[in-house]
């Protein structure tokens, strides 16, 4: 597939747009389903996704073809969604890292999405009910979550794909981990 | 109650990622069996993961490739002369040939200054104008180059007269086609013609 892929690519890069087609249609399932599930919107998923292709036409050149294409278009499409999930935060000053939690800012203090109450929760389906688990979790260990739990990707490609030393990958999922599993033992 | 060891929960999870060793693993497993509070713990994080495992694939819309490749922007049309050699071989082959040879041709017509003129007996030649006298019948094509042509007989075949002027008496008879050649363009012309002529010829023979 990869070679495949690489010759395509190398088509686009002769001048050859028509060859991107079929780059899209081998990735844009997996590229969606990973936007959707970190968004939880599918109108925003398919607006992020379809950029994410087209920023990696116009940056194809910057593609190292010894790497694996779906790590490199991965990185740009989950980069696009954290970028989006910042945007529709308020715009309080909560950038600031705080002391001793590697990386982490007081975003990851929040919780995203408003709560329900227990009522509506218990009358939620199983697809429902997950995907509002994920909206709850932080936008810091949403990605992290949703990489390894819905494209099952290794430990080892998630830190590239997001550009993480491999330590605070797997700190990120064991928390992210545990607070899906506070949230959803809490009120099943 | 106890509090269990930190290290005992970050195994949990080490477990969950498969990146644990036999002995933590068989110490992960006698302390869960020994630890209610633990085996319910390590029981809801693979509950939680088994309920990711339910979550049925979403697809992007039917148009979702069309879309994206309206939005690529449009390509500046380079010529990029090493792709368009390398798709149509043919045509290259056919551009070179015709440069080269047009390239020989011009340099001939302009080089050559001297009177010719297809060797035919019962011509006469009086200094530049070659004559085909009154009564007299070529037989074949006649060609003059660099001169005038006077007929006044009869030509069974084409006239050609290149860098030079006609004249036909009334007597004059020309079966054939007669042409005169006096621009650069028209004797390229005239050259490539024969020569395909030539090609049909030869290979009619």
């Amino acid at each position: 597939m990869d070679e495949l892929v690489n010759k395509r690519i190398n088509e686009v890069l002769d001048g050859q747009q028509e060859a991107f087609e079929e780059i899209v249609m081998l990735y844009q399932n997996r590229v969606y389903y990973v936007c959707y599930r970190i968004l939880g919107s599918r109108e925003e998923s398919e607006d992020i996704a379809q950029e994410a292709f087209v920023r990696a036409y116009t940056n194809l050149h910057k593609f190292d073809q010894k790497r694996k294409f779906s790590t490199w278009i991965f990185r740009i499409a989950t980069n696009l969604c954290i970028d989006r999930l910042r945007k529709k935060k308020p715009d309080y000053s909560l950038d600031a890292e705080v002391p001793g939690t590697e990386g982490l800012d007081m975003y990851s203090q929040l919780e995203s999405a408003e709560d329900l109450p227990e009522a509506e929760l218990e009358k939620m389906e199983t697809q429902e009910r997950v995907q509002y688990e994920i909206s709850r979790l932080s936008e810091t260990y949403r990605p992290v979550i949703v990489l390894r739990y819905i494209e099952e990707l290794s430990l080892k490609d998630i830190a590239e794909i997001l550009d993480l030393p491999l330590g605070t990958v797997k700190t990120r999922l064991h928390r992210g981990r545990e607070a899906l599993r506070q949230q959803m033992m809490g009120n099943w | 109650m106890k509090r269990c060891p930190e290290h005992i929960v970050e195994q949990m999870h080490n477990y969950l990622d498969g990146d644990i060793s036999i002995e933590e693993e068989a110490n992960l497993r006698e302390h869960l069996s020994s630890c209610e509070e633990c085996r319910e713990h390590m029981n809801e994080l693979k509950e939680t993961v088994f309920l990711f495992s339910q979550l049925e694939p979403v697809a992007p819309s039917m148009n979702f490739t069309a879309n994206v490749m309206a939005q690529l922007p449009k390509q500046k049309r380079k010529w990029n002369v090493g792709r368009i050699l390398r798709k149509y071989p043919m045509l290259t082959a056919a551009a070179m040939f015709l440069v080269l040879m047009s390239v020989t041709l011009f340099s001939s017509y302009g080089n050559d200054q001297q009177l010719s003129y297809t060797k035919q007996p019962n011509l006469v030649v009086d200094g530049n104008t070659v004559i085909v006298p009154a009564g007299t019948v070529i037989d074949g094509n006649l060609v003059v180059k660099n001169g005038d042509l006077r007929i006044e007989g009869e030509v069974q075949g084409d006239v050609t007269v290149i860098k030079g002027t006609k004249y036909m008496a009334s007597t004059a008879v020309i079966t054939g086609e007669v042409e005169e050649i006096d621009r650069a363009f028209d004797w390229l012309w005239y050259k490539i013609k024969t020569s395909v002529q030539n090609i049909f010829t030869s290979s009619e023979e």
